[in-house]
């Protein structure tokens, strides 16, 4: 990546030595102070969102994955990843209900056959569309100003929302909840781990793991590497640049799809807007985990499904879930003013 | 473009050639050596006639108001050029000026339908400062702001603040308190709060936002470009959550912006009692009680009033951003817009700078807030949406960024596009397509709702834009060539930066 991230914080106050990474430690350890009290006080609440959390966190790290390969090949914030996601979540919602007409609590062996069929068509309509996106929005401007593109990211995205505004409609789609099985695997401190957020979490780590191995120990993830790296140098060594992109994108477009199908199938509710504010928390998360950086993309998510959750349903001192977003955007904004390399450091998967 | 200047030489070259073969000989030399004023003049008139000629039968009497435009606009068009350069302007305030006067004149236009009315009007003219305000964001300095949608909101709550019962005490008995009066208009006994008069209202505000930019500004201008748009897009997504939960900010009882239902009645502003007789009832004491005056036989309506305010508005904003642009420091905007590196090593102060664009940029998005609160009568947290960031932004790039006559062509298409435009045209669709009786012409049945999709359309306007003319429709050169050709990559961080 042609970042030349310096290891000094950028403000002004970094001349004190160690004032920021003092802040940085108080602000981190009132957070802890808060969450401890919030364990002695409700214990079940606290472990009930430590779960949710983490399976909302692998259906952002999903999309955060996308957003942290687009912007490490091109360094463009895709702002039309989180619609793609959004049309594959809605993709789901038609097979869920007009294809396989599947209803609550389906028994399990018809869901292992649906839930995979379902993952491979959305993953490969999501790719579709993200490659289609790549090829006429941005590939036209790869000379002109970093801008240019970002501004037709959110033409692109605005583009999409309305196609599933078309097709359907304002209301969100509703699937029959619940649709995984929730039936408890075993519980901590009274409450229950249940299978539907198993099920999610079961897609990301393995996906993760394969993008890791599919970027560092293959030919492609080579090109992709040295693409990211310097692009016309890797064009003069033979690599397709402009066929590497597109595989990128297709990539991407299939992780965002897939998340699409966990976030319906999890939620069971998508909306045509569903995809704009996730997008930016999902975003917001590969920033957090060092943007370029898989393991950060997830682990970045991770944490925000935490904080999120936390925020949403600790009961001492918690704001509530009509500040969600403020306090997402607060953590991007304080994360990209003081730490944009984000939590993995500088180090990427794709040039090192 | 080259086709479209191909088919022009070919047709000049065709109408020689014919004059030729008609027996006039070598008519271009001739041509050449009447009076630079003849060889102006003659060609549109000839034109016009021969289009008046044809048109005659098919559309019965031409209006005689539209004859008269139409001379006039060749008046106009014969002037010398220096003149014209005065004189153009000049007609074009004039006609925006008295729009009120003649819009009942006015035909109407075949798609489109009637002309904006005068509440329509009036947004485009409020919408117009905001998107000349972005402009210097984005077009003279090059920093992409996604937010700019909370100076807006600012701006508008400022104004509602410190003009509305909003910060209303309440004395032991019941009675509010009347808390600070000062210069406002017809404010009624016994309300509390606040009560500023506007127009210092709309400088505090316009202030307040600028101080509020550069709060914004300081640390995270410092980011490269595409960070800076997301950290942008941040604050605009927080600040209409503020306002939407401010009414019990964190738990506590202090009620800030009043929640979900927003603030109104807001004051209407106006010049008081002592201005209006001393100017012979020409400046109306009050907006909204104003209106028993007239003038031409036409009867002054509180919404006229809204868009002769926001029309000397808009021309302020112009005034200042044409000289801004021409300034030391509109050309040190353009200097880091075109190679941040370069224009730090020219000795650009990269930091300062910037905070003054975005500084300048949410004063004017703060100014027109609070006119549009003044305007609404209200704010509400709903008018701060993403959504209209974007609408914004792309006023800027349709019209051509950095390009002043550009960004108010986008924002007044635009502005009337979302007020009036689309439905009109989605009705016009609808009545042709859809309940026609051509059959095989009814591509759908019921009508589609047209306006539903603003922001698709929008998008694609900015998609189409951005690949095929990314200079806008009225492009200022200089930027054509850096969107055509590229510029020199920015890094992380300019690390020039560091100290100042």
């Amino acid at each position: 990546m042609a970042t030349q991230a310096r290891r000094e914080p950028a403000f002004p106050l970094s001349r004190l030595p160690g004032v920021i990474p003092t802040i940085g430690f108080l602000f981190v350890g009132a957070i802890v102070l808060w969450l401890v009290i919030n364990l002695a006080k409700t214990p079940d609440a606290f472990y009930d969102a430590a779960l949710i959390g983490l399976s909302n966190g692998a259906v952002y790290g999903l999309v955060a994955l996308g957003y942290t390969l687009v912007y490490g090949i091109l360094q463009l914030i895709n702002f039309a990843h989180g619609d793609v996601f959004m049309l594959g979540g809605m993709i789901t919602t038609t097979f869920v209900g007009s294809v396989f007409g599947l209803h609550e609590s389906e028994s399990v062996g018809v869901l292992l056959y649906t839930i995979p069929l379902m993952l491979i068509v959305a993953m490969a309509a999501c790719a579709a569309i993200n490659v289609t996106v790549e090829a006429i929005a941005y590939r036209p401007l790869r000379g002109a100003p970093r801008l240019a593109p970002l501004i037709t990211a959110i033409g692109t995205s605005f583009i999409l929302q309305n196609i599933a505004l078309a097709i359907y409609k304002e209301r969100p789609v509703e699937l029959p909840s619940p649709l995984l099985p929730n039936g408890s695997i075993f519980s901590i401190g009274g409450v229950d781990y249940t299978w539907n957020r198993l099920i999610v979490l079961m897609v990301t780590v393995p996906v993760l793991v394969g993008l890791m191995w599919l970027v560092q120990g293959t030919r492609q993830g080579k090109a992709m590497r040295a693409t990211a790296q310097d692009a016309d140098a890797a064009a003069m060594m033979g690599i397709s640049v402009n066929r590497t992109i597109s595989f990128t994108f297709a990539i991407a477009g299939g992780l965002a799809g897939a998340g699409g199908v966990l976030y319906a199938l999890y939620f069971t509710s998508v909306k045509y807007d569903t995809g704009f504010t996730l997008g930016l928390i999902a975003f917001t998360a590969a920033v957090l985990g060092g943007i370029g950086n898989l393991p950060g993309a997830v682990l970045g998510a991770l944490l925000i499904g935490m904080i999120q959750a936390f925020n949403e349903r600790l009961t001492w001192g918690a704001p509530g879930s009509s500040w969600t977003t403020s306090i997402v955007f607060s953590i991007l904004i304080l994360i990209l003013v003081f730490r944009p390399e984000g939590l993995m450091g500088e180090r990427t998967p794709e040039g090192q | 473009m080259r086709l479209h200047l191909n088919l022009r030489e070919r047709a000049r070259k065709g109408f020689w050639r014919a004059l030729e073969a008609v027996g006039v000989e070598r008519p271009k030399e001739r041509w050449n050596r009447q009076p630079s004023l003849l060889r102006r003049a003659l060609p549109p008139l000839a034109i016009g006639l021969l289009v008046l000629a044809i048109a005659w039968p098919v559309w019965a009497t031409p209006r005689p108001s539209l004859l008269a435009a139409l001379a006039i606009a060749y008046g106009l068009y014969l002037l010398p050029s220096r003149a014209r350069k005065v004189a153009l302007p000049a007609a074009a305030i004039l006609l925006v000026v008295a729009y009120p006067f003649y819009l009942g004149e006015l035909f109407k236009l075949p798609l489109f339908g009637p002309f904006p009315s005068m509440d329509t009007v009036v947004v485009m003219a409020i919408f117009t400062v905001m998107a000349l305000g972005l402009n210097v964001v984005v077009g003279y300095a090059g920093l992409l702001d996604l937010g700019y949608v909370a100076f807006y909101a600012m701006g508008a709550y400022t104004a509602a603040w410190f003009a509305s019962p909003q910060f209303a005490g309440q004395n032991p008995d019941g009675s509010y308190k009347r808390n600070v009066v000062f210069g406002a208009i017809d404010v009624p006994e016994g309300i509390g709060g606040f009560h500023i008069n506007l127009w210092i209202l709309f400088l505090v505000a316009g202030c307040f936002t600028a101080l509020v930019g550069v709060i914004i500004g300081l640390p995270t201008l410092r980011l490269r470009g595409d960070y800076l748009a997301i950290v942008t897009l941040g604050f605009g997504e927080i600040m209409p959550q503020v306002a939407r939960n401010g009414d019990r900010l964190f738990g506590t009882s202090f009620n800030l912006t009043n929640g979900p239902q927003g603030i109104n009645p807001i004051d209407t502003p106006g010049f008081g009692h002592t201005l209006s007789d001393a100017t012979g009832g020409f400046l109306p004491s009050s907006y909204l009680s104003c209106c028993n005056a007239s003038f031409l036989n036409h009867q002054i309506s509180s919404t006229e009033l809204f868009f002769w305010t926001a029309v000397v508005l808009v021309l302020i904003t112009v005034f200042c951003s044409w000289r801004l642009r021409d300034s030391r420091l509109g050309r040190a905007w353009i200097a880091i817009r075109e190679d941040e590196v370069a224009a730090a090593a020219m000795g650009v102060p990269l930091m300062r700078t910037k905070t003054w664009s975005y500084a300048t940029g949410a004063f004017f998005g703060g100014v027109a807030g609070a006119l549009f609160a003044a305007f609404k009568g209200g704010v509400f947290p709903d008018d701060f949406f993403f959504n209209i960031s974007v609408f914004i932004l792309c006023m800027v790039i349709l019209g051509g960024m950095g390009n002043i006559w550009g960004v108010i062509v986008g924002a007044c298409v635009l502005a009337y596009l979302n007020q009036e435009g689309i439905a009109n045209i989605g009705g016009w669709i609808n009545d042709r397509f859809s309940t026609s009786d051509a059959q095989w012409f009814q591509v759908w049945s019921g009508g589609i709702d047209v306006p539903k999709y603003t922001f698709g359309i929008y998008g694609a306007i900015i998609l189409i834009v951005m690949l095929f003319r990314p200079q806008g429709l009225i492009g200022s050169s200089r930027r054509k060539q850096e969107l055509q050709q590229g510029v020199h990559d920015e890094p992380l961080y300019d690390s020039q930066a560091q100290g100042r």
